[in-house]
């Protein structure tokens, strides 16, 4: 490389040597710097993938239990069918999982998408209101989970305070076999609609505006303007927006595991799938079950990333 | 999107159609008509709405931190009572969470750092030569269960006698920011112009000297971007260190949750934890609140 001159006092035909070994050393790196780049960081992140991944299957495959060091015989796809014939955990925690992103990401993308044409237009205070957009994004999921502990408190919770104010009786909210899982959809909009009005915005703001000065002209009012004009060209970003979401939501376990514990709770009210298999793992030691359900559970995201990325590509045409 | 579109507009001096249509669109958002006095009112009803939503809960939980348990207990003390700091001190002294902040803070530094040396080079690589395909390996990283990572990460890991050290926490971290940092990293750099590394190597220097002497030099606001996501998401991890760290390594989100184990809450206790972790990076946000922006929309709104 060329800042690094070899020292002066060094004899001159060493310094030669070493000088034509450094620019030949250069020379390579140049030429292959494509793979010199790249390749540390896909063998770091192809080592901590792939070879767990690979042992994720073989697990699967075996009555790998209490300890993954103990012997454990090969039991070929014995752990499949117990788990998919298993109505008692495996099949409510899908529909869990399921339920829990499905109403999560629609009222994340409904509200973001409100939020974000609230915000579009420049107005006074803007800069506090990103800020509050902000807070619930950065905050520590764990801690987040603890807060809505103590505010949705049957007894000396916030909300049933408020409740009582309007005459509604107190709910059982966390501690309910029935609004439990709900209330944790709560939480998760909480925290992470301010992501999806960050991302609509920013599609928002790189519309062309003639689509929509087009349509008003022409006297179309703000309501047509906007599921004529606006929606069907942020489509994409929509999308993009229920993507990254998705896979997040899906993966839920932090606020879950914060306000629940083990299992769920004790009836399973929001053991989704990764809060199953994390139980199955680290509570029960089950390891050629949990693998089962994890490759299941890795399924699924993958077959709904490719279902949306399908529909991202008709409706980018 | 702001820093990386106001950046690409700095360096492309070359195509004059962008520089011309930014000014009559920011024109054109100034000069339309607000809309009727109703839709006003309307608007900042509903601004203020979301902005109470958003914050009340924060605020409710800083209240609780500065209360007794007693008076946590009184729905008639919700709003007015006598402040105390007890809390803080019991969390900060007596949990010793003064370790728990360094850990959390040591293992995302080291963390972000690493996955910043292996990250930048690799998304400017994958950026530059369109190489779509090792993109998504790497972005592979994102989508999988974390779960099905710890099985086998832990039994290796425990049998090389590192769990409970710092190194598997950061190793672990680094598999969530590296993908993130290369995401953020190969959107900014596809939004770079090529010019100027071509004309710095047709002034003599190598393609290694021109992503160094120049290319590096102009991302450093994309670096930022990324490592101060990659902090962030760093420490508020839970999953990978509830199973790796030990005793000694443990970050603060782990500690909130062993909080809760015992019988009965403390819940002034809690919410004064839970204020400790949330407030260095609400701190972090408030100054880079751009920065974030930018790194969380990346790539979101391109085709």
């Amino acid at each position: 490389m060329s800042v690094l001159t070899p020292p002066r006092s060094a004899p001159s035909r060493k310094a030669a040597r070493t000088r034509s070994a450094r620019e030949n050393f250069s020379g390579w790196a140049n030429r292959h710097r494509k793979w010199l780049f790249a390749a540390p960081a896909m063998i770091f992140v192809g080592v901590l993938i792939v070879f767990p991944l690979a042992w994720t299957l073989y697990l699967s495959l075996t009555d790998s239990q209490g300890s993954v060091r103990a012997a454990s015989e090969f039991v070929g796809v014995q752990n499949y069918l117990t788990v998919l014939s298993d109505v008692e955990r495996f099949w409510p925690a899908v529909g869990r999982t399921l339920s829990f992103t499905g109403v999560a990401l629609v009222c994340e993308v409904v509200l973001g998408m409100c939020i974000a044409l609230l915000l579009w237009r420049p107005f006074r205070g803007e800069k506090w209101v990103r800020v509050a957009i902000l807070l619930p994004l950065v905050a520590t999921p764990v801690a987040v989970g603890m807060m809505w502990r103590l505010i949705f408190d049957p007894n000396i919770g916030f909300v049933n305070q408020l409740l009582g104010m309007v005459g509604i009786p107190a709910q059982p909210w966390l501690s309910g076999q029935d609004t439990a899982l709900g209330t944790t959809i709560f939480m998760d909009v909480w925290q992470w609609t301010p992501m999806v009005v960050l991302i609509l915005l920013a599609g928002l703001t790189s519309l062309s505006e003639e689509p929509d000065e087009a349509a008003r002209m022409d006297g179309a009012n703000a309501f047509q303007r906007f599921f004529f004009i606006t929606l069907p060209l942020m489509m994409p970003t929509v999308i993009v927006a229920i993507l990254l979401r998705g896979i997040d939501a899906l993966k839920t376990f932090d606020i879950l595991y914060a306000t629940k514990g083990k299992g769920g709770g004790s009836f399973h009210e929001v053991e989704t799938l990764n809060v199953y298999a994390y139980g199955l793992s680290f509570d029960y030691n089950q390891y050629g079950l949990s693998s089962a359900v994890l490759i299941l559970f890795f399924m699924i995201i993958i077959g709904s990333m490719w279902l949306l990325t399908m529909r991202k590509k008709a409706v980018s045409k | 999107m702001t820093v990386l579109s106001e950046n690409a507009e700095d360096t492309e001096n070359t195509e004059p159609q962008t520089a011309t249509a930014v000014p009559t669109k920011a024109d054109r958002r100034r000069r339309k008509p607000a809309g009727t006095r109703a839709y006003k009112v309307f608007r900042v009803a509903a601004l203020v709405a979301v902005v109470l939503f958003l914050i009340a809960p924060l605020f409710w939980m800083l209240l609780a931190s500065f209360k007794t348990n007693v008076d946590i207990y009184d729905t008639g003390k919700s709003f007015f009572f006598t402040p105390t700091g007890e809390n803080y001190a019991n969390v900060l002294q007596r949990n010793n969470y003064f370790v728990f902040i360094f850990n959390s803070f040591w293992v995302a530094f080291v963390s972000t750092a690493l996955s910043l040396v292996l990250g930048v080079p690799a998304a400017y690589a994958m950026s530059r030569f369109t190489m779509h395909r090792s993109a998504l390996v790497v972005l592979m990283a994102r989508v999988i269960p974390g779960v099905s990572l710890l099985v086998p990460w832990y039994y290796v890991f425990s049998n090389l006698k590192m769990v409970g050290g710092f190194e598997v926490l950061i190793l672990s971290h680094m598999f969530v920011s590296l993908p993130l940092i290369v995401y953020i990293m190969m959107s900014y750099f596809d939004s770079l112009p090529l010019e100027l590394e071509e004309s710095a190597q047709v002034d003599g220097l190598t393609p290694i000297g021109a992503f160094r002497r120049i290319t590096l030099p102009l991302s450093v606001s994309g670096i930022a971007t990324a490592g101060i996501l990659s902090f962030i998401f760093s420490w508020n991890n839970f999953m990978f260190a509830l199973v790796l760290s030990g005793s000694k390594t443990k970050t603060l989100p782990v500690a909130i949750f062993d909080f809760v184990s015992y019988a009965s809450i403390d819940w002034g206790g809690l919410m004064a934890a839970a204020t400790v972790v949330t407030i260095p990076i609400m701190i972090i946000a408030l100054f880079t609140q751009k920065y974030i922006v930018s790194g969380l929309t990346a790539g979101a709104t391109k085709g």
